[in-house]
């Protein structure tokens, strides 16, 4: 048996849901991107989605909290509710998106009526805006969280800084994963910082920092959810670093030829592994992989 | 009735929307406990508490930001820059999430960012900024620059109301020294409405802020000369009440822009471009502009003087054109 930190039978198998609904939707995305039906650029989230999906569970909906996520964490906002013929008709760019054609791919959402807001480009801009939501839901007595989304590369950005200062001195309701995937476009990490973890950047401005292993679906519910609640309970912000591997380059057109050899291959054992370790995520409770897999495809013909 | 300065305006502004709607909020450094770096604020923490009048970090990203998203979730936040140079470090996040929201995805952003603006107090480079230009080429944004108290506190009220950002610039050097009688009722001055401030018929001046005043004294002047000039205090820069400018412009046939901002795309760039455009068969005379020199405010008082626009300057664009 794996630890599975008290989600049930049927958590497991919803966050099971989301994890094949998030790959089935992308793989449908890559289809229609080379039909030259996406519009603009597809950012696969190889490697992210189990994050993604674990992040947002640990996120009570009902409560009105709020998810903000990057360009790989399609996954979250499907657990927020998103649709996926919304996000299918944002990367085409049709008048019946939820942006009318205005903005692209998962650029879209209201923190109040739908549970998730899609970022801006300048990604470090949504630490502040993130700030600012929980400050009034805080005001506005809700009790509710936000739990914001940056990386590597936009927690180099002065927002981010901004944000994330004023939102630990206000001790607000804030949870920020800071996804350690390694490269920032081109751009590896050790050409972002010097810290030793991402987590250590919580040092300097007295929030909570720890690390995760991003590969690890059920730690990184685990982690976010303990996050969660620290924040519910006013006990303050949490840089959650998740560790993980950009399996694919920063959008479909990039082959990745900055990474090293040896480094790919690294990453293919890495996310091989991953795979088993979702399949245990079933079969830890005793439930059949083929049964899950069986109710989930159901589940996608009803959504 | 009662005389108010035109920072009482403000301060009268901000604390009767607090009381009539408790989703007004302030932001911004040192708005509380001290009262503002111009005790703008003066009395205001007091009154509602530190809940709704929040010391923040010297983080202006993160005050236009957590204002943004605050709005977003359904508050009224005004955030306060120290100083309007301030807000260019809150460029970012204003133009491309504030601006941007309601037309991206149809989420209204109604905040409101104020604070001091202009030159003629020897604040030098980096506490005189005009900043009206820098926001008019962003589409999703308001700005109004208030010269009277009257305006200053109507103008406000009508900001926070507002569902879009406003961008609303107070101009330092009128603080304490213009005083006006305001009526006691709740009024607001609507956003997008010129004033004419004086009716003439020989030539137009459009100006706004603190150069309203040096239109005044020129107008005087030109009045002992049998000159009479129309003063159109715009108010509101973005959206801007081209019907009034059109208008006035068919009437006089001469028009002068006057503003305190550098010349070089300045705002009276857009609004000599829109008179060629639509009133050229109204005019008599090539539209002049009157404007600080292309440089930084600089802080020395002779410098400062050369720099920016005054009487003697208006005077000699006017009897240019009135001889054309």
């Amino acid at each position: 048996m794996i630890e599975t930190f008290g989600l049930s039978r049927d958590q497991l198998l919803d966050i099971e849901y989301y994890l094949k609904l998030t790959r089935l939707l992308e793989e449908r995305l890559v289809a229609l991107f080379r039909q030259a039906k996406v519009i603009g650029g597809l950012y696969r989230s190889l490697g992210q989605e189990g994050e993604s999906v674990a992040a947002a569970y640990a996120l009570d909906f009902k409560q009105g909290d709020v998810v903000q996520p990057l360009i790989r964490n399609m996954g979250s906002i499907l657990v927020a509710g998103a649709r996926p013929a919304d996000i299918i008709r944002q990367y085409m760019a049709k008048g019946n998106s939820p942006t009318r054609g205005r903005e692209l791919n998962i650029h879209f959402g209201h923190p109040d009526r739908d549970g998730f807001i899609g970022q801006i480009s300048m990604l470090g801009d949504m630490i502040p805006v993130m700030a600012g939501i929980t400050l009034a839901g805080r005001m506005q007595k809700r009790n509710l969280v936000g739990l914001a989304f940056i990386g590597d590369g936009g927690s180099s950005t002065g927002a981010f800084w901004e944000g994330f200062n004023f939102a630990t001195v206000q001790r607000l309701p804030l949870v920020i994963i800071v996804e350690h995937n390694h490269y920032a476009y081109s751009t590896p990490t050790e050409k972002q910082t010097l810290a030793n973890t991402l987590a250590d950047k919580a040092l300097g401005v007295g929030a909570i920092g720890e690390t995760v292993d991003g590969n690890d679906v059920l730690a990184v519910y685990d982690a976010t959810k303990r996050a969660v609640t620290r924040a519910r309970n006013g006990e303050g912000v949490t840089l959650l670093e998740v560790k993980t591997f950009r399996l694919k380059g920063h959008a479909e057109h990039d082959n990745q030829s900055y990474v090293p050899r040896e480094m790919v291959g690294q990453r293919s054992a890495r996310s091989v592994r991953a795979a088993p370790r979702r399949e245990r995520l079933c079969n830890g409770r005793g439930l059949q992989g083929d049964r899950a897999t069986r109710e989930t495809r159901s589940r996608r013909r009803d959504g | 009735m009662s005389e108010t300065t035109y920072i009482e305006a403000i301060t009268q502004a901000m604390a009767e929307e607090m009381a009539r709607d408790e989703r007004v909020f302030l932001i911004g450094e040192d708005v509380g406990a001290y009262g503002g770096a111009f005790k703008t604020s003066a009395g205001l923490i007091e009154r509602f508490g530190p809940g709704r009048v929040i010391d923040t970090p010297i983080s202006e990203i993160a005050i236009v930001g957590a204002a943004s998203g605050a709005a977003l979730m359904g508050m009224r936040p005004i955030a306060e820059m120290q100083f309007i140079d301030f807000i260019t470090c809150a460029y970012d996040m204003l133009v491309n999430f504030a601006a941007t929201s309601r037309y991206r995805v149809g989420s209204a952003c109604p905040i409101v960012v104020r604070g001091p603006a202009g030159g003629g107090v020897h604040g030098g480079p980096f506490h005189s900024l005009n900043p009206e230009a820098m926001f008019m080429n962003r589409p999703g944004l308001k700005i109004v620059a208030p010269g009277t108290a009257y305006d200053a506190k109507g103008l406000l009220k009508a900001a926070i109301r507002d569902d879009d950002p406003v961008i609303y610039i107070e101009h330092k050097y009128l603080y304490r020294r213009i005083k006006e009688n305001l009526p006691d009722d709740d009024y607001i001055v609507p956003i997008g409405k010129a004033n004419i401030r004086r009716k003439g018929k020989d030539l137009t001046i459009l100006t706004w802020g603190a150069m309203i005043y040096v239109a005044d004294e020129a107008a005087d002047e030109l009045q002992k000369d049998g000159v009479s000039a129309e003063i159109i205090d715009l108010r509101s820069i973005l959206p801007f009440d081209e019907e009034a400018i059109l208008e006035s412009v068919a009437k006089t046939n001469r028009v002068v822009i006057l503003h305190e901002a550098p010349l070089t795309g300045g705002a009276g760039a857009e609004f000599a471009a829109r008179i060629a455009e639509k009133a050229f068969d109204y005019l008599d005379a090539p539209i002049k502009r009157v404007a600080a020199l292309d440089v930084p405010t600089p802080y020395s008082p002779p410098l400062e003087a050369a720099a920016l626009p005054n009487k003697a300057k208006l005077l000699a664009a006017i009897r240019e054109l009135l001889a054309y």
